[in-house]
């Protein structure tokens, strides 16, 4: 594919990479939260990302949404798109999305609302006002509650679901986002073993179409999900590699174990 | 599709009801029938529930930028007091040669201060139709260039407050100087006709009592159905994770600036009633102290329901106009202690209050 080809805003992964991350550095007070950090997902894989606690996962999340400006790199979408240029809602309509640490769903409102609100359509404001759904997004929605195992919920006010629930409707909302990056940050914490299980089917489930990273503390649950493990220690990649290199690199041990 | 707009809404409905009633039978039985009848309701109760119903469309106007988008405004006055303004100037101008200098075009207080021109922005407002327009127009404006700036930079919470506080404050300095040509601390007052009508009148009273209701029930409407829109959840889910909506995609503050508008706009309107009816404007409509009592309003009567404010309006201006006819002075250390009781013990405000008995009953 010729990058002449590509429609303005479509995201060119001809290279086989979809997020490219260079020399990117963020300090916070002086605290270097990412140091001259290097990073390449491709399109379509599964990756997972761990790190002891400060190694800069969530700051790395914040950047390439756009929460977090970097003080020096590079962090592009494809090959064509900068993502540096780019505020948040633009990130977002662009195709990257992203599940926060926390729970962060609209209590208020119902589960079928709260996918709503994240399906993907113009989100100008008269547009907005004057939104109705049309028979294909009503399927949408449903196929996606059906996906994330709240149908019979559909009516209850988000707030009242589970802590596990809330996790799932969560990432509900960005699968209604037809995203091309998934980024979900700690998608187990809390959960019981059950539904750390169903979480590790859900994302494996939707693996393939679109890029997926995940930030986790659970090992286990990282083990049973991803072919490819980066770990980060004090904001660059100390190593990569399938779980049990990762797991044996002596490095990675030092990391969690202390010195 | 109005009957839709009430399906999980029984109170609302109520309380557009009872509105509607008011605004006929007052006005109706102030005309039809003679001072002594027990039907009749004098012209003090009709201006005064005249004044009740522009209250209620301030409040509610700041519930759907609290109440909805949480957006703490403290300074919802200036857009109500730039509407009355607009108002009064439109007043002063059919004023004409009646007034005490008899200048055919310059108000009194110009003549008084030997102004020789009318200034240019008192032009057009001679024309009931400019005048309106501009009831709108001012506060959208001044809400919009203010909103860009503060949402924009992502000024949120007390800070926000904290800058709406100061805006009204400022307008309210500069509407007291002489040199702004909008009568220095007298304000606009004098006023003879409106629309070619005697303001003092009976059937004009009446019937600014019945516009005044009307323009509220069709802001309720007008409001709930934005509400229950899509852009209402929206705006909604603003107020309760506003980081969660800017990452789904939709740019917060353009949503914000257009709520923000909205209300101000409607503030205006409420304002440009409130004139007319109490016959001044001046610049302590501007004060601080007004805006917060906005609030109040809101909050006694249950924010995020719309019809939560208009029933807080109505109760705390009843009870200020017993209170202040009786021992004055109390006024502000009774309206402080009930905020203050609001907030602690019923969060949902009075209305709330009464919802939770229902619900109790029905179990």
């Amino acid at each position: 594919m010729s990058v002449l080809a590509l429609k303005t805003g479509e995201v060119d992964t001809s290279h086989g990479p979809i997020l490219y991350l260079e020399d990117v550095s963020v300090s916070f007070d002086g605290f270097k939260a990412l140091n001259k950090l290097s990073l390449y997902i491709d399109a379509g894989e599964l990756r997972c990302l761990i790190g002891p606690n400060g190694a800069g996962k969530t700051t790395l999340m914040d950047v390439i949404t756009g929460k977090t400006r970097p003080d020096s790199g590079t962090v592009f979408f494809g090959q064509n798109i900068d993502l540096l240029q780019m505020d948040e809602p633009a990130i977002a309509q662009a195709g990257i999305c992203r599940k926060f640490q926390k729970p962060s769903v609209f209590e208020n409102l119902s589960v079928f609302e709260n996918l709503e609100l994240a399906l993907a359509t113009d989100k100008g404001v008269w547009i907005t006002l004057f939104a109705r759904l049309n028979g294909a997004q009503r399927q949408r929605i449903e196929q996606v509650l059906e996906t994330i195992g709240l149908t019979e919920h559909r009516s209850r006010l988000a707030g009242i679901l589970s802590h596990g629930q809330k996790q799932w409707l969560e990432i509900g909302m960005l699968l209604m986002q037809e995203p091309k990056v998934m980024l979900v940050d700690e998608p187990v914490a809390g959960m019981t073993h059950q539904e750390v299980e169903r979480t590790a089917q859900l994302l494996l489930s939707l693996q393939g179409e679109r890029s997926i990273v995940v930030v986790e503390h659970d090992m286990e649950f990282v083990r049973s999900i991803a072919d490819h493990v980066t770990v980060l220690h004090e904001g660059s990649v100390l190593t990569e590699g399938s779980m049990d290199e990762v797991q044996n690199d002596p490095r990675v041990i030092q990391v969690y174990l202390g010195d | 599709m109005i009957a839709n707009l009430f399906k999980n809404d029984k109170a609302m409905a109520f309380v557009l009801v009872i509105l509607a009633v008011i605004n006929l039978v007052v006005p109706l039985c102030n005309l039809i029938f003679a001072p002594g009848s027990p039907l009749y309701f004098s012209a003090y109760t009709v201006s005064l529930l005249g004044k009740y119903m522009t209250f209620a469309l301030l409040g509610m106007s700041l519930d759907l930028v609290w109440g909805y988008c949480g957006i703490l405004a403290l300074g919802h006055g200036a857009f109500f007091a730039l509407g009355g303004y607009a108002m009064g100037m439109y007043l002063m101008r059919q004023i004409g040669s009646r007034g005490v200098y008899g200048d055919p075009l310059l108000p009194d207080f110009m003549v008084f201060l030997d102004w020789k021109e009318l200034p240019w922005y008192w032009y057009g407002f001679d024309q009931f139709w400019f005048s309106a327009l501009m009831v709108l127009l001012v506060p959208g404006v001044l809400a919009f260039v203010f909103g860009w700036l503060a949402f924009r930079s992502r000024v949120t919470g007390v800070y926000l407050s904290i800058i709406t506080q100061a805006l009204t404050y400022a307008l309210m300095l500069a509407f007291f100087r002489n040199e702004m040509g909008f009568g220095g601390n007298n304000g606009l007052t004098d006023f003879k006709e409106i629309l070619g009508f005697n303001i003092q009148s009976d059937s004009v009273r009446a019937c600014l009592l019945m516009a005044s209701g009307m323009i509220l029930i069709l802001a309720l409407l007008i409001s709930r159905s934005i509400i229950n829109s899509k852009l209402g959840r929206v705006v909604t889910a603003i107020r309760d994770q506003e980081m969660r909506v800017r990452f789904l995609g939709y740019r917060v503050e353009i949503f914000k600036l257009w709520i923000f508008v909205f209300a101000a706009m409607l503030a205006g309107i409420a304002g440009a009633l409130y004139v007319p009816q109490v016959g001044i404007i001046n610049p302590s409509e501007f004060s601080p102290l007004n805006s917060l009592e906005i609030v109040i309003w809101v909050a006694i009567g249950g924010r995020g329901t719309l019809y939560g404010a208009v029933v807080g309006a109505v109760l705390v201006n009843y009870t200020k106009s017993l209170l202040t006819g009786w021992i004055p002075e109390i006024w502000l250390f009774f309206l402080g202690a009930a905020f203050i009781l609001v907030t602690v013990l019923l969060p949902d405000g009075v209305l709330g209050l009464w919802r939770r008995r229902l619900q109790e009953q029905k179990q």
